[in-house]
């Protein structure tokens, strides 16, 4: 009988069953303080006993023993085939189809901006919502379920809220978010719509953010960017393992980003340096490039001075989904910029606006007032002399401009209405036409 | 004067959340002051020996961040409400 038992057990599956065990590991090992380096066991925590933030750290020996290109090429195209440098527990659960968004060659936009060789990281078609944000509630989500959490919260500017909404709903938690009550109209039926408990706070992004940070302190909910901080923020991280894999497993030599909080541009370059340490893309150098508006640029400001420290602002600009004037991650991301030996820069409403058409009409790609700010500030330092149009660059577009429509009201050329006759056509139309790519040149 | 304080659970390092206290100060290093009593230790951890404020430490005055209303000299003379 013994031999028998031994002849039902084939290697094929021993080696299913290593994989799958190996698979459910975890390569965290602590949350780390950003400034002292004191250690903390894994758990929903706001910062350090020191004040400053934590962040996840991860045993990079497991990585470079178990991650291989091979092994992340096979998996289905998600944000989950980087699953080793998440920081979950278990096998995601929820928000399975997140990430792995297009990265688009722009030789149209390049031409009118005068680079070289330019690529479109394209979030503005993430699933299920839209935008980047999808990335790191998909990973925040699954973080809160491992805790227990039932219910699910942020402090949004839009995107987040319409991501949190959608992502708690397929999961079945109940959840919570929190906006500013001037939002595009837009963002604030993408978020009720997936049923959430939506509060409109009156008060800009900041003000929301404090009245979160008093809620989390007093309620047990899982606030995806205030408890949850830590592991929301390593969401960002697959953006940028997506843009070394797309461009055939090496690091782009500039990237412009636009800065809300600031947590994404810091996780890309930290991305970019896991990815260079394990081995996966060869050591290079990179640009870090920040964009925001000039109506809300706390971040830019600093670095164009040279200054780490940023001065808060109130917030005014068309680009909301960017009006944070106090950035959680303001001072990391001065800091990610300036050690790149990148630079930042912001625009005008007006010079987002032509950002947004410009984008569009060369690149067939809508993006929100977010993707304005990063189009029109990549060609205001490519003027300017502040950016090489030699370096193989990447602009991140992070929502879609299907949610910020109003920023265009009032903007665009409708056309003209016509009765359905031939000769109106060619009278009101084809005689009457003019140039189509306004925005270009 | 008298000024309600709400301070969050990161600096009382309690698990049930603020505490709110009603202090007397006038400005926002006598409002450490008081604090110190309460929880001994934790002027370190928002200020340096200068005074001046962590930067990851966020100080609002009847709703209003203090780095827009002059800093840290005053709290104000109408303020109810700090945390």
């Amino acid at each position: 009988m013994g031999e028998a038992l031994v002849s039902l057990t084939p290697l094929p599956l021993l080696e299913e069953v290593f994989v799958f065990l190996e698979a459910a590991l975890s390569y965290v090992t602590a949350l780390r303080c950003r400034e002292c380096g004191t250690e903390y066991p894994v758990a929903p925590r706001v910062v350090c006993d020191c004040i400053a933030p934590l962040e996840i750290h991860y045993d990079v020996e497991g990585w470079k023993k178990t991650v291989t290109r091979e092994k992340i090429a096979s998996r289905p195209p998600t944000l989950w085939r980087y699953r080793e440098f998440l920081p979950l527990d278990k096998e995601p659960t929820t928000s399975l189809s997140s990430g792995f968004t297009p990265l688009v060659p722009a030789p149209r936009l390049a031409q009118a901006l005068g680079i070289r060789k330019l690529w479109i990281k394209n979030d503005s078609v993430n699933c299920p919502t839209l935008s980047f944000k999808d990335r790191v509630v998909a990973v925040a989500i699954n973080k809160a379920i491992e805790f227990g959490f039932k219910t699910v919260a942020c402090a949004s500017t839009g995107n987040l809220a319409n991501a949190v909404a959608a992502h708690a709903a397929a999961a079945g938690l109940e959840s919570y978010v929190f906006i500013p009550d001037d939002l595009e109209d837009a963002k604030v039926l993408g978020s009720a719509v997936y049923g959430t408990h939506l509060v409109k706070v009156q008060g800009n992004y900041d003000q929301v953010n404090r009245l979160c940070s008093q809620i989390a302190g007093e309620h047990g909910w899982g606030f995806v960017n205030v408890n949850l901080r830590a592991f929301y923020g390593e969401g960002s991280k697959t953006i940028a393992y997506e843009i070394a894999e797309q461009l055939g497993w090496r690091l782009p030599q500039a990237v412009v980003i636009p800065i809300a909080g600031g947590s994404l541009i810091t996780r890309v370059g930290k991305a970019f340096q896991e990815f260079a340490e394990v081995g996966l893309v060869e050591p290079a150098p990179f640009r870090l490039i920040g964009a925001q508006a000039t109506g809300c640029s706390p971040v830019t400001t600093a670095v164009k001075k040279g200054e780490r420290e940023f001065i808060p602002q109130k917030p005014s600009t068309i680009a909301r989904s960017l009006a944070i004037g106090n950035p959680a991650d303001g001072y990391y991301a001065t800091g990610a910029i300036m050690d790149s030996g990148g630079t930042g820069e912001d625009v005008s409403d007006e010079q987002i606006v032509q950002g947004i058409r410009l984008l569009a009409e060369t690149e067939g790609i809508f993006g929100e007032t977010a993707g304005g700010v990063t189009v029109a500030v990549t060609r205001k330092l490519i003027e300017a002399g502040k950016m090489d149009p030699e370096a193989e660059t990447v602009l991140c577009i992070t929502g879609n401009g299907l949610k910020t429509l109003d920023a265009l009201q009032g903007r665009l050329d409708l056309g003209v209405t016509i009765r359905p006759r031939l000769e109106e056509f060619e009278a009101e139309v084809l005689r009457g036409a003019k140039p189509a790519t306004a925005a270009v040149g | 004067m008298s000024i309600k304080v709400r301070v969050p659970p990161a600096i009382t390092r309690g698990s049930a959340g603020s505490e709110l206290l009603e202090l007397t100060a006038a400005n926002l290093s006598e409002l450490l002051t008081e604090l110190e009593t309460h929880f001994p230790g934790v002027r370190k951890s928002l200020c340096d020996e200068a005074g001046k404020l962590n930067r990851f430490v966020n100080v609002y005055v009847n709703d209003e961040d203090i780095r827009f209303l002059g800093g840290k000299a005053t709290i104000s003379r109408t303020a109810t409400k700090c945390c």
